[in-house]
């Protein structure tokens, strides 16, 4: 693979999933067993991919229309109410037109409430960065109080749902419409705070989040080819980060790059607090700088803020060449 | 990861200095309906009391607004509302939210004079560490329902746990005080059209219409009116009342549900700073703390109340 400006999806020749299917598989599982378990929408049934739910337990889907901030005060209220509330809606207006309500109906008041974040990062490509939602996980990563979870693949995406729906506090969840293939092992089970090694490497450590988690690994395929054995952990919570993770890659391995579909201040700032305080540690970031989109599809806005292989593995060159 | 661990009181109550406020409890359930609104009236009083000395010792505090919904509050808490302070946990007791959690005394003395807050720690209002927070925190004290302060928040929740009631079948009430300045933000009316819609019964809404907001009247900065047209309009049973009239609260609050099955909006016709002289129907006392002369006088003028 070499660098390209045309798009270069990853893994081409595996299957790639919509997220969003085993989200409502696992939310309507959850639901038949546990008539607690409620979804609360904006008018998002279809962009939520609800229907079954809705289909199967239509009084249980609370719909109040376009209005986000309704929606998760409602949600918290369902919440105090004894329901399972799955607040569920495009990431960018769930997460910035209910700030206040997410960090006050939901994290200081530790309702039990999973907040769905659907299509994030830069899903809605040519939509424009009003629909873009990069900012989600700087913001939400500094709420006291709230899981901020970035599942990897299909399994880790049901596994999420199924944990948060007993997880007692309030959970925060992004999930990708962007296609990603299957990348957690078999028997693989999502631990909160954990991160997943998916590739050991002694020479530098790439630790991805959500869809940048395939560009990793095939990155360090690139890399590898080059004579660079690069470590790829999937980072699935990005609050809390695994800690012990990041101080193992920072004492064994050259340096870190972190990888994220959205503003490096999320996951990649979260690591360097952590990092710079414990074990400074050689750093570069991959993800959207400091700037709103250009136009163009996902899989062009990937490659044109270089979230691919080649991006990643130059940025983990560069980490080498500084030392 | 921070949870309510975190959030555990550390200040000693008995520690701080503080006034003794008798627990008057639920009005008798064979009170006569003479007696109930003596029962109601003095709580108040003592209420009243209790809350201006906390403004004061604190130095911070919003009493106008304080004592604006103080005759709601108590005749919730102590007459209307079917919950104890023994079953905090029951699914189907009733709810109450504070949406303008800015009159946090208020709450927090209603709260002890029902039985739900050790008398005590009203003298740790606002101390550091003290579970008695200027806006109420669910995560400090267990009856509180939510945690309010930001104003457009109280009524979404307030509309979800009446849906949660309304999908188990249950007959428990969710009542809500907001803020008649509040209803300014856009979130109430977001909220509304969802009570409406869904003709949420067992949902009363109370605008504790005092008609002041911080900076001056409410009909002088985004007036409100037709406010019993709007509510109306957005499928509510619209009820008006003398917000101080214990009789005509109880009146009100004990049709609820409405025969109409919609949703009750009660306005509360309130004076900010009833039933104090100087403060009532003043703007500038939305959070302005008494001097000890005007604390004397405040609990003169209650004594005679």
């Amino acid at each position: 693979m070499t660098a390209t400006t045309a798009p270069t999806p990853p893994a081409a020749a595996t299957p790639l999933h919509d997220c969003r299917d085993a989200w409502v598989a696992a939310l309507v599982e959850l639901a038949e067993a546990d008539e607690r378990i409620v979804a609360v929408v904006n008018d998002s049934v279809g962009s939520s991919k609800l229907a079954p739910f809705q289909d199967r337990f239509p009084d249980r889907l609370v719909n109040v229309g376009i209005a986000e901030q309704d929606m998760v005060g409602v949600g918290a209220g369902l919440a105090n109410g004894g329901k399972v509330p799955f607040v569920s809606a495009a990431a960018c207006f769930l997460t910035a037109r209910a700030m206040e309500q997410i960090k006050v109906d939901a994290a200081y008041s530790q309702h039990h409430m999973v907040l769905i974040g659907q299509s994030p990062g830069m899903a809605y490509g040519e939509l424009g960065p009003t629909h873009h939602s990069i900012e989600d996980l700087a913001w939400l990563r500094s709420i006291p109080g709230l899981t901020v979870i970035v599942p990897t693949d299909p399994t880790e995406t049901a596994q999420a749902v199924r944990w948060a729906a007993g997880a007692g506090r309030p959970v925060f969840i992004r999930v990708s419409r962007m296609g990603v293939p299957d990348l957690m092992p078999e028997g693989y089970e999502f631990q909160p705070g954990r991160a997943v090694q998916l590739r050991p490497g002694g020479d530098l450590t790439v630790v991805a989040t959500g869809t940048g988690v395939a560009r990793a690994l095939d990155a360090a395929n690139l890399l590898e080819g080059r004579g660079v054995d690069a470590r790829v952990l999937a980072m699935p919570t990005v609050k809390p980060l695994d800690g012990e993770a990041l101080l193992a890659a920072a004492e064994e391995t050259a340096g870190i790059v972190t990888v994220e579909e959205a503003l490096t201040s999320g996951l990649g700032g979260a690591v360097a607090e952590y990092l710079s305080t414990r074990r400074p540690t050689l750093m570069r970031f991959v993800g959207v700088p400091d700037t709103f989109a250009p136009t163009g599809s996902v899989e062009w806005l990937m490659d044109h803020f270089r979230i691919t292989a080649e991006g990643i593995a130059a940025a983990a060159q560069e980490v080498l060449q500084s030392r | 990861m921070t949870t309510t661990e975190d959030l555990v009181p550390q200040v000693d109550a008995e520690a701080v200095p503080h006034d003794t406020l008798t627990v008057l409890g639920r009005v008798p359930a064979d009170a006569s309906r003479e007696e109930t609104v003596a029962h109601l009236a003095e709580a108040s009083r003592l209420v009243r009391r209790r809350d201006i000395e906390m403004v004061r010792a604190a130095g911070l505090g919003h009493i106008g607004g304080e004592f604006s919904v103080i005759d709601v509050l108590v005749t919730l808490y102590l007459h209307a509302m079917n919950v104890s302070p023994d079953r905090l946990d029951d699914p189907d007791r009733d709810r109450f939210i504070l949406s303008k959690g800015h009159a946090a005394a208020a709450l927090y003395t209603t709260l002890a004079i029902a039985g739900f807050l050790e008398p005590s720690q009203l003298g740790t209002f606002m101390q550091p560490h003290s579970r008695l927070n200027g806006h109420p925190a669910r995560t400090k004290i267990a009856a509180v329902e939510a945690s309010t302060g930001p104003l457009g928040h109280g009524l979404p929740i307030a509309v979800g746990t009446a849906f949660a009631g309304k999908l188990d079948g249950s007959t428990r009430r969710t009542f809500v005080v907001v803020g008649d300045g509040e209803l300014q933000e856009g979130s109430n009316w977001e909220a509304l059209m969802t009570a409406g819609n869904h003709r949420l019964s067992h949902l009363c809404v109370i605008v504790d219409r005092n008609r002041l907001q911080q900076g001056a009247r409410v009909a002088d900065t985004n007036d409100l009116e037709p406010l019993a047209d709007k509510l109306a309009a957005f499928g509510l049973e619209v009820v008006e009342v003398d917000g101080h009239d214990h009789g005509a609260l109880l009146d009100v609050f004990a049709n609820v549900p409405a025969a109409s099955g919609k949703p009750t909006a009660v306005i509360a016709h309130t004076m900010k700073g009833h039933p104090i002289s100087f403060m009532s129907d003043n703007v500038a006392w939305h959070h302005k703390v008494p001097s000890p002369d005007q604390v004397t006088q405040a609990l003169a003028e209650l004594e005679h109340s």
